[in-house]
């Protein structure tokens, strides 16, 4: 009987695993820290049918590329944050860090967990956290685990605790579907038999903006994500897509078509106060602001072939940005502002490539073939990206300089339209 | 002297329902619902008795309507273009002289022009390619005499291809302009 319901536990655990997104590493950085995340004593009793919060840390950091993730020795009494640390053991292991932690029972039914860092090499405590938590909240708090080790040991923020938002196609049914950046999680925000395209985060992660064919034609709409509220922002005559957020989440940059072809606008996310920003003859879509929210990136026809152009986000001269190649779309700014990601066409590839502004040195960061719609993790270390292997589409990562690649497969249906979420508050 | 000015008020409206307009539709509710022109509090304007133009659905899915009859070439409602091109292709003026006469015939008739691309590149960029296909093909029933306001050209990008395959065959069948009458989206 217990072997059945053991069974049962694990077809159920199985058959949502099979929905979520797995991560594969494909590539990897050259020189990763060697770390030893020891499982944390008493960790079983938090996540007994899931992952253990010191696997989840574990496999976050392994996901970055910067981290090479150590086995640690089974020790009786299992070692903790609180029990010295034989450093020299541990440099004989070769381990360059070492995470030690617990978890504890309270009586009100939550748990503790403690966890502390140490620099193994300088023999250092390089400090810790507690937290208290409800069993539910194990993911979320492994995640913030990771987020400080590796803001301890890189010195830039780290992104474990973001989340990401996607499309999948599976038929002639589309869902725009949110999940934590581990692709663990997952849940859906819209289901639709129309498609749906563009999800933009707001810069506080609380609403998506987005463009949905469900009226025959596309619409721009903003979904408020608790409570599932939507409201049209851009459903004029002609088309209406391409938003993105102004940096202070005020103002949403649309692309829209009602005074004859696709020419860049300015409208405030409940659809008021709409403006015209370019004017020109050609095509003009796909903005995006530079984070001051000074400058709109743009993609344009207007010199014969799509490529970047930037201008003032108020309107006015428009400066070619992307010179080589005949095909440049889909603009992306890095959050400090010195890189612009693309989709670059080249001998009939399309690939993600991006533009140092101030050096002018581009670099293709893929070698994929159909990579569509780059979007920069938060802390601008990796690019998030759509392409197609195998015929079916798959979420990529590739690190900002191309060496660490990472595929996302779900085992059904065709994921695209990738945008990774700010930073959570 | 009433006369005209009846006349020039009536320009004046005539005009302003021309220049692009800031409202917007909510969610779900289109400018082309039927009975959204004659919503409570709209503005009264003077009507010449039997200038009222008669609209007539109930025929539309009988056999004898000859924009569903496989006989009239207004049963044909696609026009392809070939790679990056927005041009009506001589073997398509015979269809859109057709369907533009039948706008000009039936003013009070509404048409949805649908530009559509092939799958390769960025979906945002298609969505605008799309609609420049659909765009051309308007102005060109406009210049054969149908209305403005009889026409929306919107685009579905990449979106909705006809052909699933990802070969130049269905791409083919993919880059194309689909004309749908009102009650038909």
């Amino acid at each position: 009987m217990k072997k059945l319901l053991a069974a049962f536990l694990l077809l159920c655990f199985a058959a949502t695993a099979g929905a979520q997104l797995s991560i594969e590493i494909t590539g990897a950085g050259a020189q990763r820290i060697p770390i030893a995340v020891v499982p944390f004593a008493g960790e079983g009793a938090l996540a007994p049918n899931a992952q253990t919060i010191s696997a989840i840390v574990r496999a976050d950091l392994e996901r970055s590329g910067l981290f090479r993730s150590m086995s640690a020795p089974v020790a009786n009494p299992p070692l903790t944050e609180a029990a010295p640390v034989n450093f020299a053991d541990w440099r004989a292991r070769q381990a360059d860090a070492v995470v030690l932690g617990s978890v504890a029972a309270r009586p009100d039914g939550r748990f503790e967990v403690r966890f502390k860092l140490f620099d193994a090499v300088k023999g250092a405590d390089l400090s810790g956290v507690a937290y208290t938590l409800s069993r539910e909240q194990a993911r979320a708090t492994a995640h913030r685990i990771a987020d400080f080790i590796y803001e301890k040991l890189t010195g830039e923020k780290g992104v474990f605790s973001t989340r990401i938002a996607y499309v999948v196609k599976r038929g002639n049914r589309f869902e725009l579907q949110i999940a934590d950046a581990d692709g663990a999680g997952e849940e859906t925000a819209l289901a639709s038999f129309e498609p749906i395209i563009s999800p933009a985060w707001s810069p506080d992660g609380r609403r998506l903006a987005y463009v949905s064919f469900e009226n025959k034609k596309p619409v721009v709409y903003v979904h408020s994500l608790l409570d599932g509220r939507r409201q049209v922002a851009a459903n004029f005559k002609g088309s209406n897509s391409a938003p993105a957020w102004s940096p202070d989440g005020a103002r949403l940059a649309v692309s829209l078509s009602r005074d004859g072809g696709s020419q860049i606008y300015s409208v405030n996310p409940d659809g008021s106060n709409v403006r015209r920003v370019s004017q020109s003859g050609s095509i003009d879509t796909e903005p995006v602001f530079s984070p001051d929210g000074q400058m709109l990136y743009f993609t344009s026809d207007r010199g014969g072939s799509p490529q970047i152009y930037r201008m003032p986000a108020s309107g006015g001269e428009a400066q070619r940005v992307t010179f080589e190649g005949s095909y440049n779309v889909s603009p992306r700014i890095s959050p400090n502002g010195r890189v612009l990601a693309y989709i670059s066409r080249n001998g009939g590839k399309f690939q993600v490539a991006t533009l140092d502004l101030s050096t002018r040195q581009t670099q293709v960061l893929t070698d994929s073939d159909k990579d569509e719609s780059p979007s920069f993790a938060p802390n601008g270390r990796m690019i998030l990206l759509a392409t197609v292997i195998g015929g079916r589409g798959v979420l990529a990562a590739v690190s900002a300089d191309g060496r660490i690649k990472q595929r996302l497969t779900l085992s059904a249906g065709d994921v695209r339209e990738p945008a990774w979420g700010p930073y959570s508050r | 002297m009433r006369a005209i000015w009846i006349a020039l008020c009536t320009a004046g409206l005539a005009a302003c329902s021309t220049t692009p307009t800031d409202e917007q539709s909510p969610a779900g509710v289109e400018e082309r619902t039927p009975g959204a022109a004659t919503s409570p509090g709209a503005q009264t304007q003077p009507v010449k008795p039997g200038a009222v133009a008669r609209v007539d659905l109930t025929g539309k899915s009988s056999a004898k309507s000859p924009l569903t009859d496989p006989n009239n070439i207004l049963s044909r409602r696609s026009v392809f273009y070939d790679l990056d091109q927005y041009d009506i292709k001589d073997q398509y003026k015979d269809l859109v002289a057709a369907h533009a006469k039948y706008l000009r015939e039936n003013p009070g008739t509404k048409m949805l022009v649908q530009g559509n691309t092939d799958e390769r590149g960025s979906r945002e960029y298609n969505i605008a390619l799309g609609q420049k296909r659909s765009e051309a093909l308007k102005r060109m029933l406009i210049l054969l005499g149908a209305k403005e306001e009889q026409i929306e050209s919107v685009s579905l990008g990449e979106e909705k291809p006809r052909a699933e395959g990802h070969d130049e065959a269905a791409w083919a069948q993919n880059r194309r302009s689909d004309i749908l009458y009102q009650g038909e989206f």
